[in-house]
This record gives C-alpha cells, structure tokens and sequence, in this order.
C-alpha cells in the first residue's frame, strides 16, 4: 500500500479538528444559557434559576475540559503537520493565533475556575460577572480563530516576499484589513449564530426529555420555552446570515459555490437553484436534478437572468472536488430549514399549552440535537473541501504545504493514536454526561451533602454503589461526587 | 530580541506554574486514601489549566514571532509531540473525570492516567530542553534530518529525569502549602525526598553538560555578570530546606519557582542568538534573526502583548487569591 502523506495529514486534521468541534460550539452555546439563566436568577433571586444555573454549569465543565484537551493538539498541529505552511502563513496567521492565546484563553481558563469551583467562595455578584467572562473569553476565541481561517479563505492585507533562502513566505501589510477580510465577519456570525441553535437544541433536548419522564418538571417546561424562543430567532437569523455568506463566497469564490451547486457547466442565461441531485464526475454533470430555475442567480445577484460561473470556468488543475462538497452544503441548508419548521411549530403549539402534551414532538426534540451537530460538522466540511486544492486560497497549495521532515508512517502513527484515545474519550464522555443528565439539576434549597469528612465521603460512595436506583433521587448523596 | 525575551517570560511562567501541578501529578500516587488523592486534584484544580494556557500561548506567540523555529521544531520532534499531546490530553481529562464515578477501578484507573500523564510530560519537556542545548540535526532547508530514537539519546534523558525531579519538588511544596494535619505531615517528608533527589539530578546535569556539551557555556565567558545568576541560583536552592525547617512554606516554595526561572534564564542565555541549534554545522541554525517574523508583525505582537498582559496578570492574581488557603473538598470539588 502507498501511504501519501499529504493524504494523511489531511485526514488527521480533518479528524483532529471535528472532533475539537465537537465541544466549542455547545461551549459557546452553553456559556449563552448560563449568561442568561444567571441574569434571570440575579433578577428574580428565584432558587430555581440558581439551581438550574448549576446544572448548565456542570454539563458545561465537562464538555470544556474537552475541548481544552483536544484544542491543544490543534494549536500545535499546524507546526508538526503543516510545517511548509507554517513558514509560510506564520507571519500573517500566527498573530490571529497569539492573539487568541492571550485575549480568550487566558480569560476563560481562568475565570472558568471561579464559575465551577466558586459558587461558595464569592459572591453572586462576582461570578456572575465571571460568567460572563468565560462566555466572552469563548467568543473571543472563536473570533480569532474564525479570522484565521477566513484569512486563508479569502486572503487580505498582506503581500509575497523572498526571504534569504529563496522561499516565498507572506508578509503582513495591514493588520485591520488582515482581520477584517471579506469572509472574516460573516464567517464568524455563522459560526457564531450555529453555536446558538446547537446551545437552544441541546438544553431542548434535555429538558423535553425530562418532560416526557415527568421529572424535575417545573425546571424543564420553563428551560424549554426560554431555549425555544431563543432557537426560533437563532435559526432565522442563520437563513440571513448564510445567504449573506453564500453571496460572499459567489464573489471570492466562484469555483467553491459551482461545487455547492454542482454547476459544472456554466448555463446559459440564469442559473437554477438545486435541491436535489448525484454529482456525477465523470461525465461532468448532475444527475436526477431537481432545481428552480434562475433562482441562483436570483439568490446570487437579486436577478434571475444573470449568468453565474461554473466550474468549467476553472482550470481543471483548480477545481475543487464537488461529491463532497456538495452534499456537505445541501445537507446543512435543508437542515437549516428543518430547524426553521419545527420550532416554529412548537412555538405555535406553545400559548395554549398542548405542547408539553404532544409526546411525538418532544421526542422529536429529544434526537434533534444531533442536526445542529451534523449541520455545524457539514458546514465546516463544505467550506474547507471547497477552498481545495488550495491551503491559502489561491496562493499556496494544500499538496505543497506539508512538514517535509514527517514520514508517511509517523503520520499514521499518530492517527491511530489519536482515533484509539479520541474514540476512548468520546465513550467517557457521553457517559459522564449521560451520568449527569439522568441525575438532573439538584431540587431547589436542598442541602449540600457533607463531603468534607471522610465519612461523608464514604456514605456517598457505598450509596452510589448500591445501584443506578438511587442516581434519580433528588437528595442523592452521590451528587457529593461531582 | 525583544521576542526571544517574551517567549522566554511565557515559557518561564509556564515552568513555573504548570511545574507544580506537573509535580502534583507526579506524586499523585503517593495519596493513600481517596480523601488524599481528592485533595492533591483538587489543590491545583481551578489553576491548572490557566497554567496551561501559558504553553499554548508560548505556542502561539512562537508561532507569529518564529514561524521558521515554530515549524522545524514542532515537525521535526513530531513522535515526541504526539506524545506530549497525547498525555496532556490524559491529564485534562483524568481530573475531570476521576470523581464522576465512585467505582474503585474507575478512580484507580484515572489516577493512574493523571500519574502517568504529568510524569511523561515533565520528562518530555526536558528531553526536548536538553535537544536543544546540545542540537539536533537540520540540514539546509531548515528541515529536521534525523529520528524520534536519536532524540532520546542520554543526555537529553538526564535532562528529562533532572525536570521531573525537579517539577516532584516543586509539586511537593505547593502541596504542602495546600493541605494541613496529619497529612500535611505526610507531604513534607516527600518534599525532602523530592529536594535530594533533585540535589542530585542538578549535580549530574551540571557535571554531563560541562563535559559533552561544551557550547553551553559559551556565552557565559561573554557575558560575566551571569555568574550572578548562577549564584543566587544555588542561594535559592539552599533556602529550601532552610524555609522548610523554619516552617515557612510560602518561602520555600518562591525558592523553587525563583530556581526554575533562574534555569530558564541560563537555558536562555545559554542559548542566545540561536532559537535551534543544528548539529550539522552552525551555519545551520535557527537564529532569533534568521527565523524571525517581520518587523510589523512583531510590532503587532508587541502591541498585543502589552495590551493583553496586564489583564492576564490581574486575573491570574485574582484567581489565585480567590483561590488561597488549604484546599478542602466542597459539593463543587473535582
Ligand atoms: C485556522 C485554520 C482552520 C480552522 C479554524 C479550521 N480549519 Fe479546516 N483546515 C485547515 C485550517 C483550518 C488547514 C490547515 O488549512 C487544512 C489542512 C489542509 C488543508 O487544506 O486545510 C484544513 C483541512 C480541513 C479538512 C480536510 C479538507 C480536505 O482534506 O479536503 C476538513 C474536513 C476540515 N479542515 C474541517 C474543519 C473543521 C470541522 C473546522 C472547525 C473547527 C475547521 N476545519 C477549522
Ligand atoms: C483549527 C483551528 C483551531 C485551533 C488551532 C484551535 C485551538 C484551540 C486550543 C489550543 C484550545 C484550548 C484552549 C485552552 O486551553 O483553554 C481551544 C479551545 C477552544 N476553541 Fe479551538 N481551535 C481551532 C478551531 C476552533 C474553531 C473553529 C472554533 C469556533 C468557532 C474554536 C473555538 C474554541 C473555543 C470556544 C474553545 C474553548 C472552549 C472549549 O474548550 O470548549 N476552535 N481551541
Ligand atoms: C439556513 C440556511 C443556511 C445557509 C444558506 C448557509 C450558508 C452557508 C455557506 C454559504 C457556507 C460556506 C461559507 C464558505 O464556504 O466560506 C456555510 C458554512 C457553514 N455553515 Fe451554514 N448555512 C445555513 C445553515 C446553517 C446551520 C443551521 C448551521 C449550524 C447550526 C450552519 C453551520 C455552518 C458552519 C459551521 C459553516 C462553516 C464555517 C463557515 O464557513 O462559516 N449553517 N453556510
């Protein structure tokens, strides 16, 4: 067998970073909530947003330590990976990087540590404020690693320059244009807003399924109504935001929207929206399409007759694959749409009050969480197959960017160990979080079990011990293990 | 140069800080009870990761400041950095996981991890300082030439031991400021054990160096007033066990963090101007100059880091005083 190393490394970062994926956007969605179940509790002082704050909180801590454990084998990846890259970009990306470093990380480690361990060492005041902050500090550092991607997608604000040894490397000229490039902020409210509607799915997810159990009832009917309301706007919004974002990408672009599209062909006279359709590469073209007619370029330029490039337009050697990324981009938008359709009709169910009776849709809500997690997985995949073959979009090829002094079999190497601990970690995962999940938010004004003795300890220990049974009781002593 | 300086700060606060609870994690085992083993998590449990951070950021700032030296070193030591990652990853995740369950195999497990995972990682962390003073192989591309066994060769392992020795030591002292009574009591007797053989490991690290790798003291003949540093340097490690019979923790323990800094600093010193030495020839090395980032984007750094520490001190302080006192296990403990 041949191993291509260049193959390889893409298929470690592409595994790498999805599974790094999997925690931000339920952070970023989460650190949300959290925000705003701690101001309704700052508000009202009603005990039951203190305790359902907790409960966020600690299915919050879980999956952030997560994320810290994977996201620090992607800072490091682009150097032992992409080390040509590296040499390259290092001048214009590592300061989006450093930067992400020390404004977010920085930010969200550190008050992290207040918003778990705190709630009795300051007070409300204070950590709500570092509630804040630890949300904050996830944006920030959403905001510039999303412009360090951008900068690769649509590159701004540099120029080329030799350097003694002969190599090329980009040089920064101006850093605003640098971080504001075209795609950086539209990129970023997409990704942003998909934190959202995952965040609105999950805490959805969770308390329709204690409705359907009848527990912790009051807690869960409020937590779903706020997290609807929350995903009606969320999911809208994202319709915007990415029609926006797809005009962006028809300008920067061209060849990556053919893919979506599968437009291999340029058409005569307006371009049909797909809905449907098999890319079929041999033949270069689309087949069993369902499209309307003209309305791409409607969508594209608000008019229905004018032409819009497809991939024939490209150099063959410059084509993105299509296969991949047109699935990718359909799936997510037809989610999209799904997310649009069914909050909508749980919130027309809302006033009158047959929602919570409506046992088909709460089950609906229960699995529904994986959408915005395929959708936010999707559209990551789309974008960064689509910018292929480039590395830097139009300046330096992904074939050319990797680390020269990394076998092929050192790469497979580490895959192997990163798929054996990746899938370990994902098992203990779930199952830490189905733990608490199951075990639910604490009822309201009960008291701390005593943990500081090693008694307590103890009875908390055999207590659990004695059988899933008592892990439903609200007074469970177990709870002092957390 | 300005540069060399900041990452050497950021790597010196990473020593410094993620060193005790890389030490706490070393000596983890020695816990006996759950209550202990709880207690020595929970010590470092709100501060570790912001101590982590430090690493990624010293990552990040190599990056932009020597994409050349970023790129070379992360490539070239590949196998070696898998395996940092990997057992970084284990730490994070073993002290969050540890006490979900009660199960005792599910505890012995994690604690397991959480041991294994800090020592290899002090032990990397020195195989790779001790690369770097003596030098590895990159050719003229820039590009690394050699294997991952060359880079476990025996002096780089001494450096290895010599850090974790060192970070046990540094570990066992935070912990004894962090627990109390019978314990406590417990603590201190490892801190002696974790002193001598950190005595010792400085002795031979000092003695190996000054024989095979000759170049690290070059430096030192232009630039005198290092000596200085030397010295203070052995003042700081003498004041240990002194603090520690006067049963003054605190002291001893910014003994510790000051002997680290100090050995930082020679590394440092020791290494200027280059960043990666080749040891096929010094024409091939990686220099603050040769693998530098423009000039703008320096100065973008520099604007960044000046705008950007401040807060960072602030609230390291803040956590850390909010976080002061014995650690004692709550409802919200690990
Ligand atoms: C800061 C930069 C950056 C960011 C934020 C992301 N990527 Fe990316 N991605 C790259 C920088 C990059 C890259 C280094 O440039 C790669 C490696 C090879 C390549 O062509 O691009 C890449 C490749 C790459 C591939 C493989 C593409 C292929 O081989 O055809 C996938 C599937 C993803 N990425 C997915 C993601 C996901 C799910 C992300 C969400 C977190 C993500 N990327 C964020
Ligand atoms: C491929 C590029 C990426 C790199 C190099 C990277 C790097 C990192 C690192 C090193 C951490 C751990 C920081 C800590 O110790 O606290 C981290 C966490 C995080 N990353 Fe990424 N990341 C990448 C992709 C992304 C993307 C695309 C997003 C969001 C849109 C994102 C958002 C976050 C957030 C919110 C956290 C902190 C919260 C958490 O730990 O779950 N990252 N990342
Ligand atoms: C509703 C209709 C939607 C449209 C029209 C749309 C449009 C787009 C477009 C055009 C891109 C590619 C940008 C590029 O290639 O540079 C994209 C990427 C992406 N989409 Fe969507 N999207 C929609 C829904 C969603 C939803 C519901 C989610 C998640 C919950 C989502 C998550 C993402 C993510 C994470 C990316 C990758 C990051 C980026 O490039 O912005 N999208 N979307």
């Amino acid at each position: 067998m041949d191993l291509d190393p260049v193959f390889l490394a893409r298929l470690q970062f592409a595994f790498t970073v999805m599974f790094h994926y999997l925690f931000p956007p339920l952070t970023i969605g989460l650190g949300a909530v959290m925000v705003i179940t701690e101001s309704a509790y700052m508000l009202t002082k009603n005990p039951l947003y203190e305790t359902s704050a907790k409960f966020w909180t600690k299915i919050f801590a879980v999956t952030f330590a997560m994320g810290v454990a994977s996201g620090i084998v992607m800072e490091f990846q682009f150097g032992t990976n992409w080390a040509t890259y590296s040499r390259f970009v290092g001048d214009v990306f590592g300061s989006a990087l450093a930067a992400e470093g020390v404004f977010a990380f920085f930010l969200e480690s550190g008050f992290l540590a207040v918003l778990v361990f705190g709630w009795d060492r300051v007070s409300p005041r204070v950590h709500f404020f570092s509630t804040i902050m630890v949300f904050l500090g996830s944006v920030f550092s959403a905001v510039w690693i999303v412009v360090a991607n951008s900068w690769q997608q649509t590159p701004a604000g540099f120029h080329l320059v030799q350097t003694a040894d002969g190599l090329t490397r980009a040089e920064i000229t101006d850093f605003w244009a640098m971080v504001f490039n075209p795609s950086s902020m539209l990129r970023l409210s997409h990704v942003l807003v998909g934190s959202f509607i995952l965040g609105a799915f999950f805490v959805m997810s969770v308390t329709a399924f204690y409705i359907l159990r009848g527990k912790h009832l009051e807690f869960a009917k409020r937590s779903f109504t706020f997290a609807l309301v929350f995903a009606v706007i969320v999911s809208i919004g994202q319709l915007l935001v990415g029609h926006e974002h797809a005009q962006q990408v028809a300008e920067t672009q061209p060849a990556k929207l053919a893919a979506y599209e599968g437009l291999y062909q340029t058409p005569e006279g307006g371009a049909p929206l797909t809905l449907f359709g098999v890319p079929n590469d041999k033949e270069q073209r689309l087949d069993y399409a369902i499209a309307i007619p003209g309305l791409l370029s409607f969508l594209v330029h608000g008019d229905f007759n004018t032409p819009v490039p497809g991939l024939d337009q490209t150099k063959p050697e410059d084509r993105p694959p299509v296969a991949l990324p047109f699935y990718s981009y359909h799936i997510m938008v037809g989610l999209g749409m799904f997310f649009i359709g069914i909050t909508l009709l749980a919130l027309m169910l809302l006033p009158r009050g047959r929602l919570f009776e409506q046992r088909w849709l709460l089950w609906i809500f229960v699995f529904a969480v994986i959408g915005p997690y395929l959708a936010n997985h999707l559209g990551w995949v789309a974008a960064e197959v689509g910018r292929q073959p480039w590395s830097v979009y139009g300046l330096l090829r992904t074939a050319d960017s990797v680390s020269k002094s990394v076998t092929a079999p050192e790469i497979l190497t580490s895959l192997i160990m990163f798929g054996f601990i990746y899938s370990l970690l994902f098992a203990v995962w779930v199952f830490v979080l189905n733990d608490k999940i199951q075990k639910g938010p604490d009822e309201p004004g009960a008291p701390p079990p005593d943990t500081t003795t090693l008694d307590g300890l103890m009875e908390a220990a055999t207590g659990l011990e004695s059988g899933r049974a008592s892990m439903t009781s609200a007074k469970d002593p177990g709870e002092s293990l957390v | 140069m300005l540069w060399f300086f900041l990452i050497g700060v950021l790597l010196t606060g990473y020593a410094i800080l993620d060193g005790f609870d890389l030490g706490v994690g070393t000596l983890h085992l020695f816990g006996r009870t759950d209550t202990e083993r709880r207690i020595n998590m929970n010590s470092i449990g709100p501060v570790w990761d912001g101590n982590e951070v430090w690493l990624v950021t010293g990552g990040g700032a190599l990056f932009a400041a020597f994409p050349d030296a970023y790129a070379t070193a992360f490539s070239g030591f590949y196998l070696a950095f898998m395996l940092l990652l990997a057992a970084l990853i284990f730490r994070a995740v073993a002290m969050e996981f540890r006490s979900k369950r009660p199960q005792r195999w599910w505890r012995s497990m994690w604690d397991m991890a959480f041991f294994l995972s800090s020592s290899v990682s002090s032990l990397l962390f020195g195989v790779a300082v001790g690369n770097m003073i003596q030098g590895i192989p990159i050719g003229p591309d820039k590009e690394y030439v050699g294997t991952f066994i060359e880079l476990l060769n025996p002096y780089a392992l001494v450096v290895g031991v010599f850090n974790l020795s060192m970070f046990a030591m540094h570990g066992s002292i935070y912990l004894y400021l962090k627990t109390e009574g019978e314990y406590q009591q417990r603590v201190r007797r490892w801190v002696y054990k974790a002193y001598a053989a950190f005595v010792i490991m400085y002795g031979v690290t000092t003695v190996y160096t000054l024989l095979a790798v000759p170049n690290a003291t070059r430096n030192f003949e232009d630039l005198p007033w290092v000596w200085v540093i030397v010295a203070l340097n052995v003042l700081a490690i003498a004041n240990i066990p002194r603090a520690l019979y006067h049963d003054l923790p605190l002291r001893a323990f910014i003994s510790s963090a000051c002997t680290i800094a100090a050995l930082v600093f020679l590394f440092g010193v020791a290494l200027f101007p280059n960043l990666i030495v080749s040891s096929l020839g010094n024409e091939f090395n990686l220099t603050a100059y040769n693998a530098a980032s423009s000039q703008r984007t320096l100065a973008i750094m520099r604007n960044i880091a000046f705008i950007g520490l401040p807060f960072v001190l602030t609230y390291t302080i803040a956590i850390y005083w909010i976080f002061r006192g014995k650690t004692r296990l709550t409802a919200t403990s690990y």
